[in-house]
Order: structure tokens, then C-alpha cells, then sequence
């Protein structure tokens, strides 16, 4: 960790522990003391909202693995039986099914941060890249989950995602047949979906811990961009963080219950409650609304590879933004141009979803112009998606590598305790040296 | 802090609404009673409940199956025949006779042979067709869908097969019929192919289930006039309740849960205010 160890055992059995293995010196160093700019915002709580987020789905996720069974025959009725007979079955399977979308939520919060603040500039690339790692293996846990209860939407989503891969030059048929273990979506894939989804989630939970190692490695950016200078740039993480964090989750949970406990089924779609059947197909299959930009982005290229590998590229953007951003300066704050063109990508990332729940020829406004450009109208979600791809990738591949060469940044503070604050304290800085021992 | 908590929410439900605004289709605005179910503090009607299970069983059991429900479902706690005397279910003497009337397969134990015996209240619902073949040689091609989770399973849920159980307009002149399907003003369906009529093909589709419902075709025990829209908006209710007969417990455990967080939340703040006080930031 950053600095040298201020553990201290107390009790002998903590003193002999610490000579054996010092998990508790860790955990103090790691989750109490560490030292956390003090100026982190409402930005700053999802990490710890992530964190309480994937504890729950896995929670929840083992107690619904108990009564669930992976049958092509059995899984609808047994997600149900989960809702009707197991005591607070609907309450386990109601929180895990909006807890994936809040999980979600939260990542993609998380993310905008990361992009608007800087933080996955220098020294923070590693953290960044394990944080997309995470993200990866979330889509794939989310996907495969969707799949499990065994639906209509389930189903034919699975169908159409696992059928992308076919797309694929010579290796791609034989990806799919591996999927699937088969020659179609049927059983077997559901069994391996099962699988996977109990599997992936401690694999992101392995993640997550190498991201808060390599989180405490340079410690935490924050909304100034600028370096923590001294120890009186920080302040221990508990109980400055733990009480702020947890008010975050206070009311993020108070969002969640609203989902649970009044809307349960709203995020989802009213197909999946009809029971998978291979020779029906949906009028209009949509994927769960975080996939939606990607959706819309793979169906923007009026080729089949050639949206699959849009698609992808876009998650592989990510991985590299560390070094396509030019810019020395971290924070927006200090990027009078550069924001602007961020809070367009925000936009365009929205217009994205939008595009990827409604059909490719609907109209975007009124009625169709009858001005055909290549395949589609021009005033058709088709186009929206088309120009909104095109920022999306010229946002990561051209403004910000251009911008950070000609933009001149506003003067930066020289140190986080600098620029005037947003909530002076009611005594002298120094008074505060523990103010959690005074009560 | 108030301005930031405004951008995430509209973010939030940015995100949140475009999925929910692809789903709206043309078609004409379903038809909306006033149900006592909807709502954070919204619970069943206990009379109604038990109008619209007679109207399942004497009008659509002929046809549609409820294969995740059992008799017993119908005395537990915010079901239609819910006795506080009996806490469990099975021993209710009202759902015991109620599930006595209806005849189930079994296997005779001793010989073996297929036969029929009264129901318990640990049996489920019978399925009228054995099979779905058979279910769709007697409706003209199409098989009844299971009602279990219906009120689920449509976009629009209990406002939705209401409209559809009102839906039997006539059919606009120069719409042409065919011997197994019926107009519905409600139902998805393109009718452009089958349109002889002036301008525009109209709005609604074709269903293979006949109207189910008549005046009078289902006797109240408590005397409500049967009209075809008080059976249908007991039946409605009862499907939306079969559809998920824990939400009564649901809401209850939510306000609780709610106000708990709440409260949780609020100490959480002030604790924040009070940590930070001393502390430029
Ligand atoms: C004579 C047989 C019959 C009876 C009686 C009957 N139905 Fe149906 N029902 C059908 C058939 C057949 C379909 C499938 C229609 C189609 O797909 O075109 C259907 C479809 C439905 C649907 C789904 C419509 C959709 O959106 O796909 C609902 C809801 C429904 N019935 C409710 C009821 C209710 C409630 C009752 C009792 C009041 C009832 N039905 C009585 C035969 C019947
Ligand atoms: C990263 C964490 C996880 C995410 C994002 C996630 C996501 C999902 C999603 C979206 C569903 C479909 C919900 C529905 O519509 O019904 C689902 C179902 C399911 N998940 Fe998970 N899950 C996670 C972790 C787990 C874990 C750790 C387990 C098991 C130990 C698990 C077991 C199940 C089971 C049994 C189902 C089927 C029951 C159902 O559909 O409600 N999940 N998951």
C-alpha cells in the first residue's frame, strides 16, 4: 500500500496473528486507514455501491441457484416456483434481477466518471484496464443470466448474441456449434450458461480485488486531476469515506428498493414471462437495456461482420484510451474544449441506447422523408445510430488524441487544497487532526 | 450537490426510458378501469377475486390451462378464499370443497389404470387439452396460451386482456372474415391483406378465440350484475393476482423496507455532515 504501515495490534491474539499472516494489518491498511483525497464528490461513492452490488448478486445469486434447474423443461416453472413458494423467493429473485440493472447502472456512472475526471491517464492505466475487464465479464455474466430463466427474450436473445459469432471467418461456425455444445441453442447451452453465470462472478470478484490493489498503488485520482501532495491533501478513509459512501448507498439502495419492491418487472420485457419456444420468434427481440448502444451500434453497419466487429471495437476502444488521450491534464475541469465534446459523447452514448431499443427503419421524427441514402431513410433510427457510431469512435480515435495537442488547458491548482472550496470547514484545518475520536 | 442529484437522476431515467419507449406500437389506448391492485399501497379485493376465479373455471378453464397453480394457492394469504382461521391453505375447508367439484388424472395405485378423482387442494389446476396438438385442433389452428403469468407476459398487463376481453367490436364493413377468426380492436396484427374498405386498412388484428364473454354467462354469488365488463374485470383481476399472488407481501415487506432505508439514510447524512465538519473539502 501507499506508505508505510500505522497498524497497530492491540490484543494479543492480534499480535500473534500479525507475525502468521497480517490480514488484519491489510485489511486496516486497505479499508480504514488509507490515506484518500479529500475532495472526492458524489462521483467518487459507486465504487463502494459496485462493490455492495456484486455481494448481492452473488447472495442472491447462490440462495436462486439452490431452487433453480437447468432444463429446457423445467426452468420457467422453476424461476416461478422460486416467486411463489420459496419463502421470499420473490424478494431474492426480484432483487437480483433489478440488481443487475442497477449494477449496471452504477458501472456505466463509474465509467463516465472515469472518462470526465481523467482518472485512467497515468499512473491509473492498469486500474483502468482491469476496470474494463470487470465491465467484459459483467456483460457476459448479465447476458448469460438473461438467458437462464428460459423465456421467449431469453431464448431468442440467445440465439441472435451466440449467431454473432458465426459471423466470423472460418473460425466462427465452430464457435457457435462450441457455444451452443450442439447444433442450436437448446439444453446443453443452457446447462453451460449455467455454469458460466455461477462461475463468472468470482472471477469479477477476483477482478475487483486486483483493481483496488492497483487502486491503492498511486491511491485515488480526484476532481481536480491533481497530485496529492501531503498528508494534508488526505484523510483516512474511515471514517471520512465510510460515512460518505455509505450515505450513497443509503439512497442508492432507496432507488433499488423502489425497483424491487413497486416495479419489478419494468426494466424487463413482458416476453420473457411467456416460456422459451424455438418456433415462435419474437416481433422485436431488444437485448436488456445495458447492452442497448452496443445493439445499435452492430446493427448500424448494414453488414453482418462488419457490425460484429464494430461492436467489439468499441469495448476494445476502451482498453486503449489510455493512450489515445493526449492531454497532460486529467480533469475537465481544467479542459475548456475538451468538455464540450465529452458531454456530446455522453449524448451521443444515450442516443446509442435509444437507437437500440426501437426498430432500425422507424422514424426519428415525423414521418419518413422518402430520401433513401444507401439502404435507409435518411430520417430513420438507422442514421441516428450511424451518426451517433461515427462520434462515438471519432470522440476516442480523433478529438481527444487532436485535442490534447491544440487545446490550451485553463491554469490547473497547484495542489488539491488550493483552488477555493466548495465547503469551508467551521473550525481551522488543523483542528481536525482526528475528529473522529472526539466524537 | 441538489443540481448534481438532478443530472443523475435524468440520466437515470434516460436510461431507462428508451427501452420503454420502444415498446409503444400503434394501435388504440387500452382501456383502463380503476383497479384497487395497482399502486405502492394497492390490494386485492377479496370479493372480486372470487367473481373472477368463477369466471376462470366456468368460462376459460374450458379452454386455457394455469398449470403454476394450485388449489391450495386459493386460501393463502391475499388469495380469493383466504381464511385467517386456516393458515395453512390445505386444511381450508372453502378450497377444499372447491377443488372437490373438479375431477384430475391420476394412476389408480392398485391396478394401475389411468383414472379421474376428485381434487385436492395440493393438486394443480387440470389442463383441458392433453396435449398442444389437441389444444389446437379445437381452435382453429391456435392453442389457448397458459394464463398462469399472462398478466405478465403482455405489454400493458391487466389493462391489456381487459381491452381484449372488451375488444369484440363489430367488424368494419369491408374487413374480410375468415370461418376461425374474430375482429379484436386490441389485438396486434397487421389487417392491410384483408381490407376491401375506403382508406386506411383499420386498427386491431384477428383473434382465434371466439368472445368468451356474455352478459349473464356467469352467476355472481354476491349478486353483481354480470355484465360482460364486471366478468371481465374480475377474471382481469384474478389472472393479475395469479400472475403473482405474493405482491400484496410484496408491497407490504417494500413500505417497511423503504422507511428502514429511509431513516438508515437520513442518520447516514447527518453523520456525513457531522464527520466532515471540521474538514475544508
Ligand atoms: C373457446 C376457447 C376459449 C375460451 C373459452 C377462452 N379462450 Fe382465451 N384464447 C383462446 C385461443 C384459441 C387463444 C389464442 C388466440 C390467438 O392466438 O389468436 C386465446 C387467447 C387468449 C389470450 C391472449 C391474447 C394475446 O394477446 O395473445 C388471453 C389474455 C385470453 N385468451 C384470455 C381468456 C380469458 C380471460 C378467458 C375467459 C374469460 C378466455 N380467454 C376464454 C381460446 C379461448
Ligand atoms: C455479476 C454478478 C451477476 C449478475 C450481473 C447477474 C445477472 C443475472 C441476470 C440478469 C439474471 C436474469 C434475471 C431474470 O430476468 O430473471 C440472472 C439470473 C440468475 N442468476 Fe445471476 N447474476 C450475477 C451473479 C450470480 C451468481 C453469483 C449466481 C449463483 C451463485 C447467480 C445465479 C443466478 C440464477 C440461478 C439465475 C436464474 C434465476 C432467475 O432468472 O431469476 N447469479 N442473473
Amino acid at each position: 500500500m501507499s506508505g508505510p504501515s500505522t497498524y497497530e495490534p492491540k490484543t494479543g491474539i492480534e499480535r500473534w496473528l500479525d507475525t502468521r499472516l497480517p490480514i488484519v494489518r491489510f485489511m486496516y491498511d486497505t479499508a480504514l486507514d488509507f490515506p484518500t483525497p479529500k475532495n472526492l464528490n458524489y462521483w467518487w461513492t459507486f465504487g463502494g455501491i459496485l462493490a455492495l452490488m456484486l455481494g448481492l448478486q452473488i447472495a442472491t445469486g447462490v440462495v436462486l441457484a439452490m431452487h433453480y434447474v437447468p432444463h429446457v423443461d423445467y426452468a420457467f416453472a422453476s424461476v416461478e416456483r422460486i416467486m411463489r413458494d420459496v419463502n421470499y423467493g420473490w424478494l431474492i429473485r426480484y432483487m437480483h434481477a433489478n440488481g443487475a440493472s442497477m449494477f449496471f447502472l452504477a458501472v456505466y456512472l463509474h465509467m463516465i466518471r472515469n472518462l470526465y475526471y481523467g482518472s485512467y491517464k497515468a499512473p491509473r492505466e492498469v486500474l483502468w484496464i482491469l476496470g474494463c475487464l470487470i465491465y467484459l465479464a459483467m456483460m457476459a455474466t448479465g447476458f448469460i443470466g438473461y438467458v437462464l430463466p428460459w423465456g421467449q427474450m431469453s431464448f431468442h436473445g440467445a440465439v441472435v448474441i451466440t449467431n454473432l459469432f458465426g459471423a466470423l471467418p472460418i473460425i466462427g461456425p465452430p464457435i457457435t456449434t462450441w457455444l451452443w455444445g450442439g447444433f442450436a441453442v437448446d439444453n446443453a447451452t443452457l446447462n453451460r450458461f449455467f455454469s458460466l453465470h455461477y462461475l463468472l462472478p468470482f472471477v469479477i470478484a477476483g477482478l475487483v480485488i486486483l483493481h483496488i490493489w492497483a487502486l491503492h498503488v498511486p491511491g485515488n485520482n480526484n476532481p481536480t486531476g491533481v497530485n496529492v501532495k501531503s498528508k494534508a491533501d488526505t484523510v483516512p478513509f474511515h471514517p471520512y469515506y465510510t460515512v460518505k459512501d455509505g450515505f450513497a448507498i443509503g439512497v442508492f439502495l432507496l432507488l433499488f428498493g423502489a425497483f424491487v419492491f413497486y416495479n419489478p418487472n419494468v426494466l424487463g420485457h413482458a416476453d420473457n414471462y411467456i416460456p422459451a419456444n424455438p418456433l415462435v420468434t419474437p416481433a422485436h427481440i431488444v437485448p436488456e437495456w445495458y447492452f442497448l448502444p452496443f445493439y445499435a451500434i452492430l446493427r448500424a453497419v448494414p453488414d453482418k461482420l462488419g457490425g460484429v466487429l464494430l461492436m467489439f471495437g468499441a469495448i476494445a476502444t476502451l482498453f486503449v484510451l489510455p493512450w489515445l488521450d493526449t492531454s497532460k491534464v486529467r480533469s475537465m475541469r481544467y479542459r475548456p474544449t475538451a468538455k464540450w465534446y465529452f458531454w456530446i459523447f455522453v449524448l451521443a452514448a444515450l442516443v446509442l441506447g435509444y437507437c437500440g431499443g426501437q426498430l432500425p427503419d422507424n422514424p426519428v421524427i415525423g414521418a419518413p422523408t422518402g430520401l433513401m441514402l444507401l439502404d435507409a431513410d435518411v430520417n430513420s433510427m438507422v442514421w441516428l445510430s450511424r451518426v451517433a457510431t461515427l462520434y462515438f469512435f471519432a470522440y476516442f480515435w480523433i478529438i481527444l488524441p487532436v485535442l490534447g495537442l491544440t487545446e490550451t488547458p485553463l491554469p490547473v491548482p497547484e495542489g488539491i487544497s488550493e483552488p477555493v472550496l466548495s465547503h469551508p470547514a467551521t473550525t481551522p484545518t488543523g483542528a481536525a487532526a482526528s475528529p473522529e475520536k472526539r466524537g | 450537490m441538489l443540481r448534481k442529484a438532478i443530472a443523475l437522476a435524468a440520466l437515470g431515467i434516460a436510461l431507462v426510458a428508451g427501452p420503454a419507449a420502444a415498446n409503444t406500437g400503434e394501435g388504440y389506448e387500452l382501456r383502463h378501469p380503476k383497479w384497487t391492485f395497482t399502486g405502492p399501497f394497492g390490494k386485492f379485493d377479496p370479493a372480486q377475486l372470487q367473481r373472477g376465479y368463477k369466471v376462470y373455471r366456468e368460462v376459460c378453464a374450458a379452454c386455457h390451462a394455469m398449470d403454476l397453480m394450485y388449489f391450495r394457492n386459493l386460501g393463502q394469504s391475499s388469495g380469493p378464499f383466504y381464511d385467517a382461521e386456516y393458515k395453512n391453505p390445505n386444511d381450508n375447508p372453502y378450497v377444499k370443497s372447491l377443488a372437490k367439484d373438479i375431477q384430475v388424472p391420476d394412476i389408480d395405485s392398485e391396478t394401475g389404470d389411468v383414472i379421474q378423482r376428485p381434487a385436492t387442494p395440493a393438486d394443480r389446476f387440470p389442463k383441458p387439452f392433453p396435449n398442444e396438438a389437441a389444444a389446437r385442433a379445437s381452435n382453429g389452428g391456435a392453442a389457448p396460451p397458459d394464463l398462469s403469468v399472462i398478466a405478465k407476459a403482455r405489454e400493458g398487463g391487466p389493462d391489456y386482456i381487459y381491452s381484449i376481453l372488451t375488444g369484440y367490436l363489430a367488424p368494419p364493413a369491408g374487413l374480410t372474415m375468415t370461418p376461425t377468426q374474430h375482429y379484436n380492436a386490441y389485438m396486434a396484427g397487421d389487417l392491410a391483406p384483408y381490407w376491401k374498405g375506403q382508406g386506411h386498412a383499420p386498427k386491431g388484428g384477428f383473434i382465434a378465440m371466439p368472445a368468451p364473454l356474455a352478459d349473464g354467462k356467469v352467476t355472481f354469488d354476491d349478486g353483481k350484475p354480470s355484465t360482460v365488463a364486471q366478468q371481465a374485470e374480475d377474471v382481469t383481476a384474478f389472472l393479475a393476482w395469479a400472475a403473482e399472488p405474493k405482491q400484496t407481501e410484496r408491497k407490504q415487506f417494500g413500505l417497511g423496507a423503504m422507511i428502514y432505508l429511509l431513516i438508515f439514510t437520513v442518520i447516514l447524512y447527518f453523520s456525513y455532515r457531522r464527520v466532515w465538519r471540521n474538514v475544508a473539502h
